[in-house]
């Protein structure tokens, strides 16, 4: 059974369709890209999946359950993270603290104990902050623990960013152009680093437009051109598929 | 030691509040001692929700008006024991804020302050109107707290332990995954939904916490000056509170206690300029906000750090 099925999914803005008709289906324990070109409608779908946009029609199915419609917070819940390709920071904490936000739903939401400093609870804290710092050494920002985030580089927050959405256990990542503003040898190190990610089990969907990168890690890709398909497959079917190569080489 | 602090700066506070009556010449010292310390009640309560949490609320001063008045009715009308009245005040507060917040939180920036506005001067209106209730504008009197918490001297040590349980529970709260929450919502609100965190309850909670501070400061400051009037709740008093925690520091728990203190000193200098004094004073305002745009404690421990 598909992780993620999405089922004629349907986006307006105003005048804009930005996703028309859309369906495909994610395979667990896969690596699944979407690409097009710019304003295909790539971050509308993430939108939609991760529950920041309410679809103007059809559905989205995880793990087997509708959750069109539903919040982010509940998505978060069932196991759906994601970063932003446009960077969502939050820059009055410290590097570290971002990425423990990621683990929200694994500690305690009760007032009193965090009111009363409960050892119990502090001491889940400590060893959330050792995850976090786990974490950020994992993606590659070990040396930003310490830091604030309004400290950090462009390219160590994209991380920072991943290391966040990881710190919720998640069954399915979506990564929003995880490379972009990144040079080749730190493109390199993000392909490695997502490759370390589905082999630890996570499900991948990447939106990308570095064609190497996304050639060489997806099982399965999918080809946006003004909110349609255009094209479905590996990396071999949809490079030679003919209007894929027209809408890429930008021919009439 | 200070990295925590819910240690050094702390104990610091604890000993400041212990020694101070030893230099304090008479009652009227003791007297503004009281008031900064409920104040700083209050405005670090407040600083949870504006400083955190980032929501502002111009109509805080209602809470604190309505936890004086249920003391200070049900003490005397109804002859409870102030601790209760004290309590179901707070309760009846909580359940307010709580029925107010949802729809008003989802307000943001300008509409928000103009939603607290309104409901502040409702309850403003509701104290001044409800006479037989209240007294009206010419306020009712409160029973003492009891036959041993009379006089500024005893009131002195309930303020103080008031402050600095406070302290500490802000101090924690910050510091767990709630107050992460809050920060990570103030940061980015959609960075912190997607992580799991449900904002709006979220903002919810800390405008309950921070009306249920103000409610109990408002039930002891009632008890203690004996008299209450509307104005407690009024327009001007919420501008002040919010003042209080802007000047100190926006998210420095300390900076509000900081703030707390300089928002009540200030009047009683500035009285020598008798007629000026709100012109003074918000000049001092507007230069703080010119030059220490984060407020006094985080700009002074950023110059330390520098330093
Ligand atoms: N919130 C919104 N309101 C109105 N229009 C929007 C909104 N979000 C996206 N759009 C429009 O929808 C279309 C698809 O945008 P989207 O951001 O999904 O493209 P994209 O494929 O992610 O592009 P890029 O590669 O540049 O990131 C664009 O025409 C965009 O202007
Ligand atoms: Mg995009």
């Amino acid at each position: 059974m598909a992780l993620l099925e999405v089922r004629d999914l349907d986006m307006v803005f105003g005048g804009v369709h930005a996703v028309q008709g859309l369906s495909f289906e994610v395979a667990p324990g896969t690596v699944y890209s979407v690409i097009g070109p710019n304003g295909a409608g790539k971050t509308t779908l993430f939108n939609m999946v991760s529950g920041i946009y309410k679809p103007t029609r059809g559905r989205i199915f995880f793990d087997g359950e509708d959750i069109t419609g539903k919040p982010p917070h509940a998505l978060a819940r069932r196991g759906l993270s994601r970063t932003f390709q446009n960077l969502q920071v939050c820059m009055n904490l410290g590097a570290i603290e971002n990425v423990m936000v990621g683990a929200h739903l694994k500690l305690s939401q009760r007032l009193l104990p965090a009111m009363l400093h409960a050892p119990w609870l502090a001491k889940a804290d400590d060893a959330c902050r050792e995850e976090a710092a786990r974490l950020m050494h994992f993606v590659g920002v070990g040396r930003y623990v310490h830091a604030h985030a309004s400290s950090l580089p462009y390219g160590a927050l994209k991380r920072m960013e991943i290391a966040r959405a990881l710190a919720a256990g998640p069954k399915l990542l979506l990564l929003d152009e995880p490379a972009a503003g990144l040079n080749n040898t730190e493109t390199r190190e993000i392909d490695t680093l997502i490759q370390k990610i589905a082999a630890s089990g996570v499900t991948v969907v990447l939106v990308e437009h570095d064609m190497k990168l996304v050639m060489g890690i997806s099982e399965r890709i999918l080809v946006l051109d003004y909110g349609k398909k255009l094209a479905e497959g590996s990396a071999a079917e949809v490079r030679s598929n003919p209007d894929v190569i027209v809408a890429y080489l930008g021919g009439a | 030691m200070w990295g925590d602090p819910r240690k050094g700066p702390l104990l610091l506070v604890a000993m400041i509040v212990a020694a101070l009556p030893l230099v304090l010449p008479n009652t009227f010292y003791f007297d503004v001692a009281i008031r900064i310390y409920l104040n700083a009640v209050v405005a670090v309560g407040l600083n949870l929700l504006i400083g955190y949490a980032g929501q502002i609320s111009l109509g805080h001063a209602a809470f604190l008006g309505i936890g004086a008045y249920a003391s200070a009715i049900l003490t005397s009308r109804y002859g409870w024991p102030p601790v209760a009245a004290m309590l179901v005040g707070a309760l009846g507060v909580a359940v307010l804020a709580f029925v107010v917040a949802r729809p008003i939180l989802r307000l943001k920036g300008h509409y928000l302050a103009m939603a607290t506005l309104g409901m502040g001067i409702i309850v403003y209106i509701v104290l001044v109107t409800e006479s037989a209730w209240t007294g009206g504008p010419d306020g009712m009197a409160v029973p003492a707290f009891g036959a041993e918490l009379v006089g500024e001297r005893r009131w002195y040590w309930v303020a103080g332990a008031c402050l600095l349980a406070t302290i500490w529970i802000a101090c924690n709260l910050v510091d767990s995954p709630i107050g992460r929450a809050l920060q990570a919502l103030h940061g980015s609100e959609i960075a912190a939904q997607v992580a799991g965190i449900d904002t709006a309850r979220y903002k919810v909670k800390v405008f309950v916490i921070s009306a249920v501070f103000a409610s109990l400061t408002g039930s002891l400051l009632a008890h203690y000056v004996g008299f209450i009037t509307p104005q407690l709740s009024g327009f001007f008093h919420s501008i002040e509170l919010v003042t209080m925690v802007v000047v100190g520091g926006m998210a420095s728990t300390y900076g509000a206690v900081v703030g707390a203190a300089i928002l009540t000193v200030l009047p009683q200098l500035l009285s020598t300029f008798e007629g000026y004094e709100l012109v003074v004073f918000g000049l001092i305002l507007m230069l703080s906000m010119i030059f220490m745009p984060k407020g006094l404690v985080p700009n002074l421990a950023g110059w330390l750090r520098r330093s």
